[in-house]
């Protein structure tokens, strides 16, 4: 019996172990590879520990393309596209889930089955209205989407948040004669701190890893973004895979960073999704 | 004296203070309004028109019917079951082994793990890759003459593999990739593990009955709602699969991997058939819709619902 537990035990850390090598072997591989030089990283059977490590792979394929052009680009997109997410989004949720009003139901229903539209059906629409507008070829179209609530998982995703406080928060403030604004600004957003930190954690990735918005409509190369940077040293240094590592740990790095930073947060935005949808 | 809730306990009902509540209600909610009118049921609208028309985006749109539409299901457009069968392939391929992946590490995490946290990151981690990265990553990975995917194989005795340079293979070497990222798909696995109450387990421990029973009777039926959000999620996003095949194989080797939002993309963006671009998009939604409601059909005779509890 005992022995039978620990056979047991056993299989069950070889079976996690197995998965977490597949989910960390093509990452140390990455990193890996952009510390090596040409010979090196071809070499049979394959080295694993970098020999010497060569750092210059870093600053050779990030001075070979603009990229400082590219990060600041991406920054700027992704840091308004999350003030207008945090600001938009999660106004609009306070008032799905503490207002009444008619008709919320439906338009939240309306959003909700939103979600379930391939962005394939508006994306073409919504192209051809941004070059009516004279607008591709900037970051506006990347960033205003942001701006009208932020999309019906983050409205979705804060409201489960909000309808969590309890009622007589702001049904005593009500009393004492709050307005609504005063309500959402002095108790529900500082209880709800977390959730704002999820909502803008996952913004921030989504606009960090968006590539087809990005290749839609940005033409000028002085406009790219880290994402389609990337793309654009593919066509160029399609066999210097060392170079590629590298340039493509740099894009990750950022993302990596704000995971470890904002983990807890990720986890529980997660969660939140899957139990409660 | 300014009455009480607006959600409406005891409000009483003067006219013009309902008047106003209701203002302030669409006030705040005015963003997310605005943004489903002109991102969502706007464009929707202008799509549906488009694909009865041959408009290239900048002539003057024309209506031509259900042209565009019979050339799709005719096979006058030789790509459009291509692309249709390529998705379907990939859908079949990795939703299924994406599920049972994430859902046997949920339960082993599940169980009395050391370093369970540790674990968790880990299979998480490459779920925030940017897609960009993760094309680099396995185009590296499974070059067939110097990847190391191929070299680990021939380590152990085993025949390399083309990988996404085969026809055959290029499909399933992308839904390997897909493996390598379904770590939302176990925290939400996990979630729900954690949810199922431990009295139900007791009681089968009570019985006598072994760890398979449990499996059996407890913990899959428990689950099944969660299997079935992992599963809608998991059809809508594979047929949307985009960046890998644009990135990695541009579609091929021979169209192999010309997948079904490619094939639109292509049709917008590079032959600049706007009309006949929306028809595909459309098509797609109705196949997305239709799938999707198969399975909520279905869904009754497998999901546990626990008492009236509408999850």
């Amino acid at each position: 019996m005992r022995t039978k537990a620990w056979v047991e035990k056993g299989l069950v850390y070889l079976v996690l172990m197995a998965g977490g090598l597949f989910s960390l072997l093509p990452l140390i591989w990455l990193i890996r590879s952009s510390l090596m030089d040409m010979g090196q990283i071809f070499e049979l059977p394959p080295i694993w520990i970098p020999n010497p490590f060569r750092f210059s792979n870093f600053s050779e394929a990030l001075t070979i393309l603009p990229f400082g052009r590219y990060f600041i680009n991406t920054t700027v997109i992704v840091i308004f596209s999350m003030i207008g997410v945090l600001v938009t989004c999660s106004i609009s949720a306070y008032s799905f889930a503490r207002m009444s009003w008619r008709g919320r139901d439906l338009i939240f229903g309306l959003l909700l089955s939103s979600m379930m539209l391939p962005y394939a059906v508006t994306l073409i629409p919504t192209f051809i209205g941004w070059s009516k507008l004279g607008l591709t070829n900037s970051f506006i179209p990347l960033i205003a989407p942001a701006w009208f609530g932020g999309g019906a998982f983050n409205i979705f995703l804060l409201r489960q948040f909000y309808l969590s406080i309890p009622r007589d928060l702001d049904e005593a403030a009500y009393v004492d004669g709050a307005s609504h604004g005063r309500i959402f600004i002095s108790i529900i957003i500082p209880l709800t701190r977390p959730a704002l930190v999820v909502v803008g954690l996952f913004t921030f990735l989504a606009s960090w890893n968006d590539f087809l918005g990005p290749l839609v409509y940005l033409n000028d190369e002085s406009k790219y973004t880290l994402a389609l940077g990337l793309q654009q040293f593919k066509g160029m240094y399609a066999a210097e895979w060392h170079l590629m590592m590298a340039a493509a740990t740099v894009v990750l790095a950022p993302a990596i960073i704000v995971f470890f930073i904002g983990q807890r947060y990720f986890i529980e935005g997660i969660t939140l999704t899957g139990i409660k949808a | 004296m300014e009455p009480v809730s607006s959600l409406g306990v005891q409000r009483p009902k003067t006219k013009r203070n309902s008047y106003r509540n209701e203002l302030y209600g669409i006030l705040f909610a005015l963003p997310a309004i605005l943004g489903l009118v002109i991102f969502t049921l706007g464009p929707m609208i202008y799509s549906l028109y488009m694909s009865f028309t041959d408009y290239s985006g900048s002539n003057s749109p024309s209506f031509i019917g259900l042209d565009n539409y019979t050339r799709m299901f005719s096979g006058e457009d030789q790509y459009f079951y291509k692309a249709l069968g390529v998705t379907l392939y990939f859908v079949v391929l990795s939703v299924p082994t994406g599920i049972i992946y994430s859902f046997l590490l949920a339960i082993l995490l599940n169980r009395n793990i050391k370093g369970k946290a540790i674990f968790r990151t880990v299979f998480y981690l490459p779920s925030i890759v940017p897609i960009i990265a993760i094309s680099f990553i396995w185009l590296w990975l499974l070059n067939p003459d110097l990847g190391l995917a191929n070299e680990l194989l021939r380590a152990i005795g085993l025949p390399g593999s083309q990988w996404i340079f085969g026809e055959k293979s290029v499909v399933p070497s992308l839904a390997l990739m897909n493996l390598w990222t379904t770590g939302g798909t176990m925290i939400i696995f996990l979630a729900g593990l954690q949810d199922i109450p431990r009295s139900l387990y007791e009681a089968i421990e009570i019985d006598g009955g072994s760890k398979l029973n449990k499996l059996r009777n407890i913990t899959i039926p428990m689950m099944t709602p969660t299997i079935f959000f992992n599963l809608i999620m998991g059809i809508i996003n594979g047929f949307q699969v985009f960046s890998q095949a644009y990135v990695m194989t541009n579609g091929g080797p021979n169209n192999a991997s010309l997948f079904y939002v490619f094939y639109l993309y292509r049709e917008a963006f590079q032959f600049s058939r706007m009309g006949s671009a929306s028809a595909i998009a459309w098509v797609l939604f109705i196949i997305i819709m239709l799938l999707t409601y198969t399975v909520f059909k279905t869904s009754r005779k497998w999901v546990y619902y626990e008492g009236d509890e509408a999850r």
